[in-house]
């Protein structure tokens, strides 16, 4: 099978957000840059292991500059074969999508797995972009994959307070939710091979962005929290009706 | 001087979502938002349902002028593919400038779709109303909820998908005339084998209220109290990824980071520290209320309500002044 997974740089989980004085750009000092952990642990572990079962490569590939490079290294350490940068900073989802569409148009690949959405735009759209691009289905939000024959895959999808049951011919999009597979560490022999595996870097296509980030501001602060003594539940409820309004 | 901001004549579509042929909140949000941001600009909104729809005159009541309805059971099952075509082919016959759709399950596998068929600017999970003057901006959380970023659209189509429980539904109008419209439909390239929902809840992405819990429970025989304190409010439960790792809970009650993303009224967190990676699935809550007998817990930061004290005491006596609260409002 011929896999191709999507990955993404993103600033890790725990990384104060500050912007720049204009607020029109993330302030990267002391940024540290993680895979986007849908991507890593859920959707390039699935596709390490559909090719564990029926052979063949995974791909990687990121829409970014070579500040990006040490994150995909990473993927290469975890298992994948190669990988591809498409040289750009986007502005926006759809030029990720686009890019990487006119990149997979050329290169024929059984699936094209992502993480379901990026930690740092939540938008849940790149998935739904290549697929259109690319005339493919997509199916979002899946926690077990099985492909029988190579061709017929069984799909657990979430959705909202359920599950949906489903069944797709390759080629297709699909983005991984929990479950999908287990998070894999990378060990040292993994690590060393990354160094030698091709990361082959290609210009970008022509593509005018939309829609693109102007401003950023934070949410209004908190203010300090209102404590309550164990015994005064009866204002606590008070409050949470007079105050808060909530209930 | 006052710029001219509508270069050509704008018509918001809406796409309302329904549940077995049912349109309930979700619906009635996306209507809202579509309203207001018609309102916006000086033109009207348009609902459009597909498939089998029980109530869709009430989609009026929320500001739709009409609902347009295709009526084909080819469109009952909800296929991305399918819908995404559908929809750019109506928006295109009405002159949709804008189309608006819930960032649900539903809404995420069309939103993209329909930005890449029409080549439209987009933006996925708005919180708030567009602002016209001057250019089409609009606003999301962005960073799990730590902060807002503004987006400028500049192409003709805009395609938004309105974040649930980012605003109220507000009924301005009264029943919509419906208006059957045919279209050609794909055939779906998806079988469903199945759909299974868990009946009788609300599910934690909808829910206005959560009861949530941690490993200050310290097993899964002492839910009880949180199962009791949720029925007296009508709350969804939910909990912190170390005991869904540990199956004290289900894991589809896992909120945070690389679980569930909530945004309800009110968010009750018992015997949960607070650490940052579940902070990031709840800061969207209006209200937080904390209860944790550790007066360092870093969830008291992030709070509006705290009680620092025993749990298996506090939730008990907290279940019993809603009770006593519930049964004095008659």
């Amino acid at each position: 099978m011929k896999l191709l997974v999507c990955v993404s740089k993103t600033p890790d989980t725990t990384t104060k957000i500050v912007f720049n004085t204009s607020n029109t750009e993330l302030d990267t000092n002391g940024v540290q840059y993680i895979m986007n952990p849908y991507d890593e642990w859920y959707a390039l572990v699935r596709a390490l292991e559909l090719k564990e079962i029926f052979g063949g490569t995974v791909t990687l590939i990121n829409v970014g500059s070579t500040e990006n490079d040490q994150v995909i290294r990473k993927g290469l350490a975890i298992g994948a074969d190669d990988a591809v940068r498409i040289d750009l900073n986007p502005q926006s989802a759809l030029s990720v999508a686009y890019q990487i569409a006119e990149y997979a148009r050329q290169e024929s690949y059984d699936l094209i797995l992502l993480g379901k959405e990026t930690i740092d735009y939540n938008g849940s759209e790149i998935g739904a972009m290549i697929a259109e691009y690319l005339d493919q289905p997509f199916i979002s939000y899946a926690s077990k994959l099985d492909i029988a024959d190579g061709k017929t895959a069984s799909i657990q999808r979430e959705i909202e307070g359920g599950v949906e049951e489903l069944e797709v011919e390759t080629p297709f999009v699909v983005s991984a939710a929990k479950g999908l597979a287990e998070q894999r560490i990378p060990n040292m022999k993994g690590i060393m091979m990354a160094k030698s595996k091709a990361l082959k870097v290609v210009a970008p296509a022509a593509f005018e962005d939309q829609a693109v980030a102007v401003q950023y501001t934070l949410p209004p602060a908190k203010s300090s929290v209102k404590m309550i003594a164990p015994d005064q539940m009866e204002e606590l409820v008070k409050l949470l009706h007079e105050e808060a309004k909530v209930i | 001087m006052k710029h001219k901001t509508l270069k050509y004549k704008h018509m918001v579509l809406v796409f309302a979502e329904s549940q077995k042929g049912n349109f309930k909140k979700t619906a009635f949000e996306a209507v809202t938002y579509g309203y207001k941001t018609a309102q916006a600009l000086g033109t009207e909104c348009v609902a459009l349902a597909l498939g089998t729809a029980n109530n869709a005159a009430d989609l009026g009541l929320y500001g739709a002028s009409k609902v347009l309805h295709v009526a084909d059971a080819a469109v009952d099952q909800i296929d991305g593919q399918v819908y995404a075509k559908v929809i750019a082919d109506l928006s295109q016959q009405v002159g949709a400038t804008v189309i608006v759709l819930s960032h649900t399950s539903t809404g995420k596998s069309i939103h993209g779709r329909l930005a890449a068929r029409l080549g439209a600017g987009s933006v996925a999970g708005v919180n708030s109303i567009p602002t016209v003057d001057g250019g089409f901006k609009v606003k999301k959380g962005v960073f799990s909820g730590k902060a807002i970023a503004e987006y400028e659209i500049k192409s003709a189509v805009k395609v938004l998908s309105v974040m649930g429980n980012s605003l109220q539904p507000a009924i301005v109008g009264s029943a919509a005339p419906i208006e059957a419209i045919a279209v050609a439909i794909p055939a779906s390239r998806i079988k469903v084998k199945s759909v299974s929902r868990i009946e009788g809840i609300v599910p934690l992405p909808e829910a206005e209220l959560v009861v949530s819990a941690g490993r200050g429970l310290k097993g899964p025989e002492n839910w009880g109290i949180i199962e009791d304190l949720a029925a007296t409010l009508g709350a969804t439960t939910a909990c912190s990824r170390p005991v869904a790792d540990v199956h004290w809970r289900p894991h589809h009650e896992h909120v945070g980071q690389t679980g569930i993303a909530i945004r309800p009224n009110l968010y009750i967190a018992i015997g949960i520290s607070g650490a940052i990676q579940h902070l990031a699935g709840v800061n969207n809550s209006k209200t937080i209320v904390v209860i944790n007998k550790d007066p360092e817990a870093p969830f008291f930061k992030a709070a509006d309500y705290g009680v620092v004290g025993d749990l298996f005491e506090v939730v008990p006596a907290l279940n019993e002044a809603i009770k006593k609260y519930k049964a004095a409002q008659g």
